[in-house]
Formats: structure tokens, C-alpha cells, sequence
């Protein structure tokens, strides 16, 4: 996803053929519609948060159901992240350096999450979580816990949609690299935990960290599944778009531009840090 | 780090299998990936399977024939087709500025594509009510129309076609489109008959992209539609207001649907992928 004009090199000035007029009407063509579409948008929110000068949106970001909001979301983040880059990584490792039948079952699995609505990806775990009729709900109500309508459900949800990012990242990397540095090591005596932790992960680590930001950003987003499944109970199973969402239906223009606001502030330090991270792979 | 020099050594381990070094607790290793993700993903969209033919395929189909349904599938069907056919014409003509181009502040612009992908798409949807909505500032209202519903889906799909041809773009040697055009090829016809044909596959893999999120699209759409039946429903609206009625057997056949919709999109492109992938080994 790196600007590719380095790769184009010096050749791009001297354009012999392609046209001064049609270079400008196709330049006009792309920024007006970013323009119109993404920019003016994105311009008029910020404009509109702060009409009314700062006194709404520092009320609003020190309200109780929107910190809870936040809390909640940067609660699933903490637990969406970690085991899908644990998962991720294993699952690499399972396409790339194992044999066995069934690989390419895996392989084709992962791209099934980003082909589901997310609204079915919530129906699919009420049907397995839910407390009345669902597969295993009913047995975990019995025993004390509340999957649906509950944290626990918005972080399945999460993890259901972001769950190819890591291994996605890391499976070219894995290729790439090849199994050179991974046999010397094992020939000088290493085990394949040290392998592991001194050869392999150092030459994946950028796929790795590509791949975290990527899961981070889509946790942090996500909002079909997670309203499907949470109930919207406000101040208990709202996170941050949810409350984007309940905040512009309660007729509160200004919290929800507000807390949208630190949502894309967010969406755009994690462009940054993905800028940062793609000095060429991507 | 992964520089040119190591690429020979993944060429000698074509396969890229080291029994030696990961043997150890392999089958563990695998077992565990398996588990997680039937735990995750298979098992959960088994249960939607099962779910919709609940009521055998009667069942079934009397919760897919219901018109507000129909009406529903096949806004999201023929939106998602427009929004596609439009993200194919301009996505290219960004791409090719892109790379072809060059202006200041173009390093804004590059992170402006991906700033949909970043964005939450409650969010995307909100700012697009903000501009084009019942208080818009320039008098467009497009609020509760089905034009709403296309702007909402070209906002959240604007990078997958972008994305997918600008690499592809970037190999494609300059001097082949000024050789056509010292032939005496016109901009068009140089376009045409030079760079589309490579461009192609490219293209269609982002398209087939972009209407797999388009056509299963909830967040940025339901601000804007305002979900009226009949008129600006979509697919996801439908089955989520089925959730919300209890009617889970019916949101479930309703989202088979949907499903297999998004999965021939899928294996579409992985059949066009292979094919490009071939296609750069002959060269």
C-alpha cells in the first residue's frame, strides 16, 4: 500500500506520449471525487464537532456512558489483538512450513471472514451462544455466564471478523524468508522454541506488526457484529461505535460527531503507524 | 530486510516445508490452529446453515420468497453492482494518477485512499449524513434514497480497486504506452489495447473485492438509508431487523443467501488470481 512513485523512477517526468490535457482531466477526475466523497465528508464532521465551540465536546468526552464506551472498547481490543496474533502467527507457520492433508482447507478458510456480513457473523453467534436456543449458550447460562447481550460476545464477534489479518500478512513473509537460517539453527543445536523465537519471528516481525495494526484498526471499528450480539445496553455493552450510533439517534449531533471524531483519530494513527511500517512489502 | 538476495534461498525450498524444524509438537501446532478456527468461524456459520433449514427447505424458501426480502436482496444485489461498475472506471483512473502522475502534496492523497479502510463504517456513514444528509450544507439530501445507499458503499469500497491495480500499474513498463503512442496510437486506444489487457485481472480481483463488502454492507449504510422496506432496505438491514424480531430461522436462511452470494464473488476471484499468477510466471 506504499506509494509506488519511487518504483516508477526518473522516466515519469519526460511523458512523451500521455498528454498534458489528459494527465490533468484524469488528475481532476481522482481529486474531485476523493474530494466529494471522502474529504468533504470527513471536513464537515470536524467542522460541525467543534460549531459550538469546545465546552460540548470536552462535556462529551468526559461523559460517563462515553468513557465506558471507550473502556469497553479498548477491553476487547486488549483481548481481540493478542490471540489473533498468536493464531495468526501458528496459522503461518501450519500453511507455510507444514505438509499435511487438509492445508489447503485452512489456507481457503481464512479468507471466509472477509467475505461475511457482519450482521451474519452476529447471528452466527446467537445461534451457537445463545442463552435460550443457542448450542452451548444455554449450558454456560447454567453455569453462570452470560455470553450474548455481554462483553464475551462482542469479543468473539471481534475476533470472528479480524481473524485473518495476522496470518495473512505473515504467510507471503513466511514464504519469502524460506527455511535456510531456520535448518542452520537446528543443525547448531537449537530447539525448535529458539528457532522459533531467534531466527523466525525477527524475519516475520514486520508482517507481524503489519498484521497487528490491520486487526487493530477493524477491532476498533467493527460495528455490525458487535450490535448484533451486545443488546446495546448503554453504559454496559456500548463501546465506541455503538455509542456513535446511540448518541446520533438520541437526537445528540455533537456526541456523536465528537466521539466519532476520536474513532477516525484513532483510524488515522493507526495509517500512520501502517505508513510507517511499509517501506516497500506492501 | 527482505531484500532481492533472499529470494534464491525460498526458490531452492520450493516448498517451503522443514520437517527437520518444526516437527516438534507440529500435529499439536495444527491441531490448535484447526480448533480455533472451527471454533471461530466454521462452527458458528455451520449453525447459520443449520439454522436456516430449520424448518426444512419449505421453510427455507418461504423465508427467502418473502417479497420485503426479495426487495431487500435485490437492492443489495443491484447497489453493490453499480457501486462495482462505478469502483472499477474511477479506482483505475485513481490508480493511474497514482503512479503515472505526479503533483504536490500527492503523499496526502495516497493516505486518503486508505483512510475508508481505517474508518469505521458507523462513522463513514455519519459523515456522509453530515454533508449530503436533511441538513446539508451545499443542499443535497440524499438521506433515505437509494443514492444515499450507493454513496455509503462507494465510500467503504474506494480502495479495493485502487489498491489492487496501482502494483500492478507500477511493473507495467512506461515505455510500452509510449511506444504505442510514437505508433501513432491515440491516449484511448493506447489504454485500450496496452495497458487494459494487463490491467484486468487486477481490476476485476479489487471489484470482486469490493462487492463482496458492498453487498454485505450494514454500518455505513444504515444511518443513511433510514431502512425503509420495500425502498431503501438492504440485505444486512433485513436480516438484522429478523434478529431483532426473533425470527432467527428466517435471518438465517436470508443470510445463506447472502453467503453464497459473496462466496462465488470469492472463488471468482481466486480463479482470476490463480490465472494472473500464471500469467506472471510465463512472462
Amino acid at each position: 500500500m506504499s506509494t509506488p512513485t519511487d518504483l516508477v523512477g526518473p522516466g515519469v517526468r519526460q511523458r512523451a506520449g500521455s498528454s498534458t490535457r489528459t494527465r490533468l482531466t484524469l488528475r481532476t477526475i481522482a481529486l474531485v471525487y476523493l474530494g466529494l466523497l471522502v474529504v468533504g465528508p470527513v471536513a464537515l464532521m470536524t467542522y460541525s464537532a467543534f460549531a459550538d465551540g469546545l465546552r460540548p465536546v470536552i462535556e462529551t468526552l468526559t461523559d460517563r456512558a462515553f468513557l465506558h464506551a471507550l473502556k469497553l472498547t479498548l477491553i476487547i481490543l486488549a483481548i481481540a489483538v493478542p490471540l489473533n496474533t498468536i493464531f495468526g502467527i501458528a496459522c503461518a507457520i501450519v500453511v507455510v512450513r507444514q505438509d499435511f492433508r487438509g492445508k489447503r482447507v485452512i489456507d481457503s478458510m481464512l479468507a471466509l471472514p472477509l467475505g461475511v456480513s457482519p450482521v451474519v457473523v452476529g447471528l452466527a453467534l446467537i445461534l451457537v451462544y445463545g442463552a435460550r436456543n443457542g448450542w452451548v449458550g444455554p449450558w454456560f447460562m447454567e453455569h453462570g455466564y452470560r455470553i450474548i447481550f455481554s462483553t464475551p460476545a462482542m469479543v468473539l464477534a471481534t475476533i470472528f471478523v479480524t481473524l485473518p489479518f495476522v496470518a495473512r500478512e505473515v504467510i507471503p513473509v513466511l514464504r519469502e524468508i524460506g527455511t535456510d537460517q531456520e535448518q542452520a539453527a537446528s543443525i547448531l543445536g537449537a530447539s525448535p522454541w529458539q528457532t522459533f523465537w531467534m531466527i523466525t519471528l525477527p524475519a516475520i516481525r514486520t508482517g507481524v506488526a503489519f498484521g497487528v495494526v490491520l486487526t487493530a484498526a477493524r477491532a476498533l471499528g467493527e460495528y455490525g457484529a458487535v450490535a448484533v450480539v451486545s443488546g446495546k445496553l448503554a453504559g454496559r455493552t456500548e463501546t465506541l461505535t455503538l455509542h456513535v450510533e446511540e448518541r446520533w439517534l438520541a437526537f445528540d449531533p455533537v456526541a456523536a460527531y465528537t466521539t466519532s471524531l476520536v474513532l477516525a483519530a484513532m483510524a488515522i494513527a493507526i495509517l500512520v503507524i501502517m505508513r510507517r511500517l511499509t517501506p516497500k512489502e506492501h | 530486510m527482505l531484500n532481492v538476495a533472499d529470494r534464491p534461498a525460498a526458490a531452492t525450498h520450493p516448498r517451503n516445508v522443514a520437517p527437520a524444524v518444526h516437527s516438534f509438537g507440529a500435529p499439536l501446532l495444527r491441531g490448535a490452529v484447526g480448533a480455533w478456527m472451527a471454533v471461530i468461524v466454521v462452527i458458528p456459520l455451520f449453525a447459520v446453515a443449520v439454522a436456516a433449514f430449520r424448518r426444512g427447505p419449505e421453510g427455507f424458501w418461504s423465508a427467502i420468497s418473502n417479497p420485503q426480502t426479495v426487495a431487500a436482496l435485490g437492492l443489495s444485489f443491484g447497489a453493490s453492482f453499480v457501486v462495482v461498475l462505478i469502483n472499477i472506471v474511477v479506482g483505475t483512473v485513481i490508480a493511474w494518477v497514482m503512479i503515472r502522475d505526479t503533483f504536490p502534496g500527492k503523499f496526502v492523497v495516497d493516505a486518503l485512499i486508505d483512510l475508508p479502510f481505517a474508518l469505521p463504517t458507523i462513522v463513514a456513514g455519519l459523515t456522509l449524513i453530515a454533508l449530503y444528509g436533511p441538513k446539508s450544507p451545499v443542499g443535497i439530501n440524499v438521506a433515505y434514497t437509494r443514492a444515499g445507499i450507493v454513496l455509503a458503499l462507494l465510500f467503504v469500497t474506494l480502495p479495493f480497486v485502487v489498491r489492487s491495480v496501482q502494483p500492478v500499474l507500477a511493473e507495467i513498463d512506461e515505455e510500452m504506452e509510449e511506444a504505442a503512442f510514437s505508433l501513432g496510437a491515440g491516449g484511448w486506444t493506447a489504454f485500450r489495447l496496452v495497458i487494459l489487457p494487463n490491467l484486468l485481472p487486477a481490476i476485476l480481483s479489487g471489484a470482486g473485492l469490493a462487492f463482496a463488502k458492498a453487498i454485505g454492507e450494514f454500518g455505513s449504510v444504515v444511518l443513511i438509508s433510514g431502512n425503509i422496506p420495500f425502498k431503501t432496505e438492504v440485505g444486512a438491514v433485513n436480516i438484522f431487523n429478523q434478529i431483532e424480531n426473533d425470527n432467527v430461522a428466517g435471518a438465517a436462511a436470508i443470510s445463506v443467501v447472502l453467503l453464497g452470494m459473496s462466496m462465488v464473488m470469492l472463488i471468482i476471484i481466486a480463479i482470476i488470481e490463480q490465472r494472473g499468477g500464471r500469467h506472471e510466471h510465463a512472462h
